[in-house]
């Protein structure tokens, strides 16, 4: 049965079934229960935006409260993972990757190569990402690139709540490292999920809107804004296709090929900075593989190389519009009109 | 003087007082219109922690430098940034310490001295490393401090700053700010030591507890440091036991502490009232000379409001500014 909840009750519910279904999996972090040791109630907070409230009361102390050492809790998540265990560790702010990165970088990612495919490490690292809370500089990056940078990481990144469930699902049985990106502008927004568990698979991209004259490609909260553009788009005729990926790493290739391949346009769309990001990432491969198809340049609309400002008129900048996406897209579509 | 056993001068009382008179009216005023919905972001109260700031600043000048923490609002105002451009950077205004860009969390005026606060636990302590590092290469006198709290002193970053400053002896002091709470979690849960001096003897440092609701064990303990470090004596530790009295960032409904703790603290472990009370009974500073000093920072608060308020925003092309110094 279907009914309507948020992404962060989706996450919360994703949690839930998969603790009563899986006695390895154990879930750790700052705040997460909340209280721990103070004169107060227990399951405080429950997470900082609460994500994991009342998970306490039903697992006990298979979710643990960590002391603010990023570097220890989860290369202690993974050090689990290693020895059997399937931790989901919390790290609040995706920004905080700072201060425990060699843990993902030089140990999760490459037990299972480096050890001659003898490792697994099934952990799954959550974190919020991207902009619009006003959070400044540090606590507001939409940092996917790093990771997809790094062979033996998966990264993930739903934009709608079923998605949000299937996937942290399916992240948790994974037997790799995940990356699990939780855009915090889309906590509160809610769709239809079952109620029952199921997992997403991973590198299946989902065609959000079919249209055949533009691809645009995105992830997280920017899907949201490329639809607002394709419904713009439509009224002056041009019909968009909207391509949610979903999982960063592994990608879903052959539907984006196959898209830009009836519709001839390709616009990426990607709330990370610009250089070496998940839209030049998409641009080159779709440049190099299907070529032939393109009548127009590809096109990124992606936040500015700068730092997220705090000011929310210059952070109101920052984010990839509906109208700059549309803008891109009439690029690509200039050149069809003119001839 | 004949009526002062304090060892400040009635004008350092009177400076004293006024440093945190402003930080508890600035944070008091913040709360208000934090609820009021006309700042944005996260913010993070210093009110309940003042005599930590202005006991420690007042031994510092501009060569000296300080690493502040989310919780910044007071180490900027003690160590002399300009209140007009905390609230309109706070309020995101182009007129900010930041020009709008940084927000509450990041309040930085190296002019000052004021190396940053920060969104990331345990960043300043290596910052402050480098501070040290400096003024010693330039052989100017100036002492580094960074601040930290209870929560953040179990961040890596601080222990490996700690073995680094004492093998280097580094001209830096580290400040716990320990006010039992890091978010909603204890200290006495997340932090295996009882005593944050015993984990400065792990590192080779001497350390000292002191009662941070009482500006004048602050200010002697961090005098002792301060002086020590200045003269090439090393780093040390100093942890003030604090309170916070609001929550830990505006919002926070708070639970997690006892029924009726925040009252108590503010009837009985406030550390304006106290000082207030000691110098005044002391007879070596005037009831009319306090309330004077709190009318002058009432007055200085409003108008930071209000001009805040009515500040220009920063320009669209302020994006795309300052990534680099050359492009
Ligand atoms: C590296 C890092 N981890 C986690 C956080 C989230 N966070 C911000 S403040 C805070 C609690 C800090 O507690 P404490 O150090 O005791 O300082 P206090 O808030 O009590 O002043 C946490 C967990 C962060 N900003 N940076
Ligand atoms: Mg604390």
């Amino acid at each position: 049965m279907a009914r309507k909840i948020s992404y962060k009750q989706a996450i919360n519910e994703a949690l839930d079934l998969e603790m009563r279904r899986d006695p390895t999996v154990i879930v750790l972090g700052e705040d997460i229960v909340g209280g721990a040791g103070a004169p107060g109630e227990l399951d405080a907070w429950g997470g900082v935006l609460g994500v994991t409230k009342g998970l306490h009361a039903k697992h006990g102390n298979r979710l643990m409260d960590t002391p603010l050492s990023e570097s220890a809790y989860i290369g202690a998540a993974i050090g689990a993972a290693a020895c059997g265990m399937r931790p989901v560790a919390e790290l609040m702010f995706l920004d905080f990757m700072g201060v425990c990165f060699d843990q993902i970088l030089n140990q999760a990612a490459k037990f299972k190569y480096m050890f001659g495919g003898k490792a697994k490490t099934p952990v799954v690292i959550r974190a919020m990402v991207g902009a619009g809370f006003r959070a400044a500089a540090q606590h507001s990056q939409m940092l996917t690139p790093l990771f997809t940078h790094v062979p033996g990481l998966k990264v993930v990144c739903p934009s709608n709540a079923y998605d949000a469930k299937g996937l942290l699902i399916q992240s948790i049985r994974d037997d790799d490292p995940v990356i699990f990106c939780e855009h915090k502008a889309l906590y509160g927004s809610e769709a239809d999920v079952p109620e029952e568990s199921y997992a997403i698979p991973f590198g299946e991209a989902n065609i959000v809107r079919e249209g055949k004259d533009v691809t645009i490609v995105s992830y997280g909260l920017t899907v949201h804004r490329a639809l607002d553009a394709a419904e713009k788009l439509a009224k002056t005729g041009v019909q968009a296709e909207v391509i949610d990926l979903r999982t960063l790493s592994p990608i879903d290739w052959d539907t984006v090929i196959e898209s830009v391949e009836n519709t001839g346009r390709l616009v990426v769309v990607d709330e990370a900075n610009p250089r070496c990001s998940i839209a030049g990432d998409v641009a080159a491969h779709v440049a190099q593989n299907a070529f032939g198809a393109l009548k127009a340049a590809p096109q990124m609309v992606t936040a500015p190389h700068t730092p997220v400002p705090f000011s929310p008129v210059l952070e109101d900048l920052y984010i990839p519009s509906a109208d700059a996406i549309a803008a891109a897209v009439t690029k690509t579509t200039a050149r069809a009109l003119a001839a | 003087m004949t009526n002062n056993p304090f060892p400040l001068s009635k004008d350092e009382l009177l400076a004293a007082y006024r440093t945190m008179r402003t930080i508890r009216d600035f944070e008091e005023r913040l709360h208000v219109e934090f609820a009021k919905g006309d700042i944005p972001g996260f913010v993070h109260l210093y009110a309940g922690e003042e005599a930590c700031a202005a006991g420690i600043m007042m031994h510092l000048t501009d060569i000296d430098r300080i690493a502040s923490t989310h919780r910044g609002h007071g180490h900027c105002i003690a160590k002399g940034v300009d209140v007009h451009e905390m609230m309109a950077e706070i309020y995101g205004k182009s007129t900010g310490a930041c020009r709008g860009k940084g927000g509450s969390m990041h309040i930085a005026d190296l002019s000052k001295g004021m190396m940053g606060a920060n969104g990331i636990l345990g960043a300043g302590a290596p910052l402050i490393c480098g501070a040290g590092l400096a003024a010693k290469f330039r052989g100017d006198g100036g002492v580094g401090i960074t601040f930290f709290g209870d929560g953040a002193s179990n961040q890596g970053t601080v222990l490996e700053s700690m073995n680094l400053a004492a093998i280097w002896n580094l001209p830096v002091i580290f400040v716990v700010e320990n006010n039992g709470y890091a978010e909603s979690t204890s200290v006495e849960y997340a932090t295996a030591v009882d005593s944050y001096v015993d984990r400065a003897a792990g590192f080779g440092l001497p350390g000292v507890t002191v009662d941070g609701t009482d500006f004048f064990a602050v200010h002697e303990a961090a005098g002792e440091v301060i002086r020590r470090a200045r003269e090439g004596g090393g780093p040390a530790l100093l942890e003030c036991k604090t309170i916070r009295f609001f929550g830990h960032f505006e919002g926070d409904a708070q639970t997690y502490k006892a029924k009726g703790e925040n009252d108590y603290n503010r009837e009985n472990r406030d550390c304006l009232r106290i000082f207030a009370n000691r110098v005044t009974s002391a007879g070596a500073v005037s009831e009319a000379e306090i309330s004077l000093v709190d009318r002058e920072v009432a007055a200085l608060i409003d108008a930071a409001v209000e001009s805040a308020k009515g500040a220009p925003l920063p320009s669209p092309r302020e994006l795309l500014t300052d990534v680099y110094v050359a492009y």
